[in-house]
Order: C-alpha cells, then structure tokens, then sequence
C-alpha cells in the first residue's frame, strides 16, 4: 500500500464525484457547526492528509450502534464514512473472518502504531477475568486493552461503551463496566445514546479522521457540538412545557394536541442529546415528535431509575417503588404523628404537675 | 450558656434583668425572609415536580409553568443571597450567630446538657433549663437538618438552573462540579426533591418545639425572633 494515500484518493477510487465530496465536506462542517471555511479546510485535510483507519470492536452490546450507524441518512455519508474513509476491521459487517480478520489488528497496530482511532461499541466484563465476553478465543477485556495501547484516541460508542447500560444494571452480575473505567491512558470520546444517532457518530468519525483531535469535549467527556443541550432546550413542544399544558393520559385530549410529555415522564429535562435538533432518521421525527417521552437513553443509569413513565425516579435505598415524594410523604406523616403524641403527652403533664402545685 | 451565666455576665441584677438582647437584627430579619423564601420554593418545587392540570387555550397565551419556575427561581435567588449574608454574619455578629453553623462535639458540659434536654423531651426530666440561645439538642438538630440541607439545597439548585442558562453560564462555571457526582441530572433533581422533605420535616419540628418551649418553659422563644429580646417569665430552676 503506498504510504502517503489519502481520504481523498480513496474516495475518488470508489467512484465518487469530486461535485459529491465537496457537498460532503460543506454538509458534514454544517453539521458539526462550523462556518463555510471549515468546509474547505475539510476537504482540504480530506485530500492531503494520510489516511487514518478506524478499528471498531464489539463487547457486550446489542449491536444498535452499528444498526444506527449503517442507516446514517444521508446517502453521501454513508458512502464517505463507511465504505472509503476509514473503517478497517468491523467484526460484524467485515467481510474476512477468523484468523484473516484479525490479521487486521495486528498489522494496524504495527503500521499505524499511535495513529488509528479505536471505535469500542459495548463494554468488558471484568468479572471472572472477562469470560463473559469470548472475542476471538480470548475475553474481550484482553482485546480491548491490547488495542488500545496503540491507538490515538478511543471513541467510546452508546451508553454501553460509555455509561454501562442495561448489561450493567444491578447487579450486574458479569460486572460490565464502561470504557473509561478500564482505559485510563487515552483519551476517550464518549457517544452516548442507544444508540447514539447516526449522523452525530458519523460526524463524529469524520471530525477525529480529519482533523487528527478530539473534538471540544463536556465534564462527561461527550463532544460539545451535539450533547451541550437538554432535549427539553430545543424541543418543539417546550412551549406548551412553558404554558402549562401537558399530557395527562395517554389518548386524552392534551395528547391529540401535541401536549408537553412531562407528566407522562419524559425525561428530556435531563436528557443530554441532539435528538430533537438533528433528530432520527434522516430528520424524519424524534419519539417526542411521535408522541412517546424521551426514556433518557443517553443518561448514566436511565436503565436503573425505574419506570419511563414517571417524572419522580424511584430511589432504590428505600424499597423498589419509593420515590421521593413517598418518602417525604411518609417521614412528615410519621413525625407529624410523632408531634401530635408528644404534643398530648405533654399536655398531661402540665395538667398533671398544676394540680399538684395546687394540691400542695 | 445558661440563663444565670449570661445575666451575671452582663452584669445586669437578677430582678430587672430577665430579658437578654440574643438575636441581632441581621438574624431576625434573615430569619423571616428565608422562612418564607423556603415556603414559596417548597410550594412552587413541588408543583414543578408535579404540575397542575393543564391549562386550556393556546400555548401563546399561557404562562403558567413559566411563572411557577421564575417565582421558584427567584426565592432561590434571594435565599441564597441571604444565607451569604447569614454567613458572613455567623463571622462578624455575637455568640449566638454562630451556633447553627457547628456543634461543640468536643465539649463535655455540651454533651451532659444534651442529656438533660433529651430527658427533658422524653418526660423524664421534671425541670427544663433556660438557654439564652439555641438549647443543645436544638444546636444538634440545626446543623445536620437545616444548615447543610439549606446548602446543599442552594448547590444542587443552581447546579439545575445551569442546565437551563446553559454550559457558558455562570451558573455551570460555579456549580457544574456537581453533575462530576451525580452525570445523570435525574438523581440531582432525585436528591432536590428529597431535600425539600427534608426541609419540611425540619421546619414541622422547628414549630412545634417553639410553640412548646414558649408554654413550657416560661420563656419567650416566637416574640424573640421578632424583638430580638428573650424573655424570661420566671426563675423555677
């Protein structure tokens, strides 16, 4: 392979118009928030600059990330991304298996020692040394570590890679654990959501691909540009939010109406997510858009707070369906209680202890 | 300090002297705007968590969530400025602006005088005794139910206010260390909620035990809060 091939030699080999990956390059700055002149400073970086491959791994997961991904709406980005940018070794969608296959990792970490990004969707099992997870006749945990020691930076995709999810819920018995908690020298990129929506893991590739760093990241180490807002921030129902008017059942009349989800327990107050900008197949809807309340997939813990439909989560130190107001609730009613008793015990007393002075 | 300490320490006469000048104004007055702060943000807080019923007519029309924020936003504004000032004022104020913010735990006559309160509470103790502040068990009690959960309170409320004025605003800046402890916001507003009753159950308490030490004890403890003055209505013990 010649060592100085670039993005853009290889997108041109698969056929595509120089027309279409200008469009590509303005379309994915668009997205990304960037002004016009990042557009051109894209393709720029797309035409000179060495090509740099994508590892992508799977732990334990279902797969989703991937399903989002291969769906990214627009076709030029598909394209782009999947089939010429960068992804070398993808177990799933990979032509080559068995011993072929992972011929790739060994010779992408030779030829691109400190360069490749390692894309990790689903998590290691730490418990009983990671045999929860076979990869390749070895417990993934090994796989992952091993790879990672010479990757350039680790995308961490879904709230699997990044959070736990639902593999991790208590009391996770295989002991899943997210990426950060087992990869401490690298930087990590964490892409929640199950699963995170394509274009924003697309846009995301492209950014790390193109511009060699990670892009400006938040305290939780997700990018900025698509998790510094609340679903709640951007969504088209937030006025009735505002007024006042929510769903109260589901089929009533506030429902017909495209009513607030809050009472219905819609957790895009605390959702950190573009779903309801960028929103879900090809910009076609969103679950609000649908009528259903976000259930805060992109969240640490979403699959351990109890019901989707509740605003007020369940808190496990009090029993599996105490919530806070119940255990307010309960407190008050027994020290209420516990105040009216000494209240009339009290009153005795004082009864009492006057006739004696009066007695004596 | 009991009541024949301080008065032999101010050096007032036994016979004239049963009032003594505790609360300074500062405390008063902080007093009374932070309990009705705490009862706007209780009744607003608890209808932002489960709101009323809907409203009809357009959206554009309505504010009504609007306004139980804003109002619920700005009791919390005023009661954290307060409780800065009520801070600042623990410093620079007398003995008895200080005694929320700790506990003597190291003190054995403040141990042995809690006993007595306790007895004194569960009918065991025949004779209550007369504090010029806050008593022992009440000193107890403050810190752990109201002082740190009116903290904590403040913290976690701005730190959900950021979320709304957004990742530049200096709301993030100063109080988004919190979501390092807790990523997922559900539990911080989780935790909010439960200070709320926390706070409540607190403030039932704080009612009734000075309701009953007014009668009781022969001692003024709700006009003290007004006057600043406590006043001591006879000399049993």
């Amino acid at each position: 392979m010649a060592a100085a091939e670039t993005f853009y030699d290889v997108i041109r080999r698969q056929g595509i118009t120089r027309r279409s990956f200008t469009k590509f390059c303005s379309l994915t700055a668009a997205s990304l928030g960037f002004g016009s002149g990042a557009a051109r400073a894209m393709a720029m970086a797309l035409e000179t600059k060495e090509r740099v491959p994508v590892i992508w791994m799977h732990g334990l997961e279902c797969t989703c990330c991937s399903e989002s991904f291969i769906r990214s709406a627009h076709p030029l980005v598909k394209d782009v991304v999947l089939s010429m940018i960068s992804l070398d070794y993808d177990d799933t969608i990979m032509a080559a298996a068995g011993h072929q296959a992972e011929a790739i990792l060994e010779e992408t970490k030779e030829k691109y020692k400190g360069k490749f990004v390692l894309a990790v969707e689903g998590n290691p099992p730490l418990n009983e040394d990671g045999m929860f997870c076979i990869d390749g006749g070895r417990p993934f945990v090994e796989k992952l570590k091993w790879m990672a020691e010479d990757a350039f930076a680790i995308i961490a995709w879904g709230t699997c890679a990044s959070w736990g999810c639902v593999q991790a819920a208590k009391p996770n018995p295989t002991q899943a654990t997210p990426i950060d908690k087992v990869i401490l020298d690298k930087p990590i990129i964490k892409v929640p959501g199950c699963p995170p929506i394509a274009e924003v893991m697309t846009g995301v590739v492209t950014f790390i691909t193109t511009f060699g760093k990670l892009p400006e990241l938040d305290r939780q180490g997700r990018p900025k540009m698509f998790y510094s807002q609340r679903i709640h921030d951007k969504c088209y129902r937030r006025p009735h939010f505002d007024a006042g008017q929510f769903v109260e059942e589901w089929d009533d009349e506030g429902a017909r109406k495209g009513y607030c989800l809050y009472r219905m327990g819609c957790k895009g107050p605390t959702t950190y997510n573009a779903c309801s900008t960028v929103r879900w197949n090809g910009g076609v809807s969103f679950p609000i858009q649908s009528g259903h309340g976000c259930i805060g997939c992109s969240e640490d813990g979403f699959w351990d707070n109890g019901s989707f439909y509740d605003r007020l989560t369940n808190l496990h130190q009090f029993g599996i369906e105490a919530n806070a107001d119940k255990v307010g609730l309960t407190a008050a009613g027994i020290v209420g209680g516990a105040i009216a008793a000494h209240a009339a015990v009290s009153a005795v007393k004082r009864v009492a202890s006057k006739r004696e002075k009066a007695g004596a | 300090m009991t009541i024949h300490e301080s008065i032999a320490a101010d050096g007032e006469d036994a016979v004239q002297g049963q009032n003594v000048y505790v609360y300074e104004a500062p405390v008063r007055i902080w007093h009374w705007v932070n309990a009705f702060s705490i009862l706007t943000l209780a009744l607003t807080g608890y209808f932002i968590g489960s709101p009323l019923p809907s409203v009809p007519g357009e959206a554009s029309a309505n504010f009504l969530m609007g306004y139980i924020r804003f109002m619920h936003f700005a009791a919390g504004q005023v009661l954290a400025v307060f409780l800065i000032l009520r801070l600042y004022w623990a410093f620079v104020g007398n003995v008895h602006a200080r005694q929320i913010f700790y506990v003597p735990f190291w003190s054995g006559r403040f141990w042995k005088e809690w006993l007595h309160e306790v007895r004194w509470y569960t009918f065991l103790a025949r004779q209550p005794k007369k504090y010029v502040g806050h008593n022992p068990l009440a000193q107890l009690a403050m810190l752990p139910m109201f002082t740190l959960p009116l903290f904590f309170m403040v913290i976690t409320g701005f730190a959900l206010y950021s979320e709304g004025a957004g990742r530049d605003s200096l709301e993030y800046a100063l109080f988004g260390w919190v979501f390092s402890i807790w990523p997922n916001s559900q539990d911080i507003h989780t935790f909010h909620h439960l200070g709320m009753w926390v706070i409540l159950v607190f403030v039932m308490v704080h009612i009734y035990v000075a309701v009953r030490e007014d009668i009781m004890c022969r001692q003024s403890i709700i006009s003290s809060m007004i006057s600043g003055e406590r006043l001591f209505k006879d000399r049993e013990d």
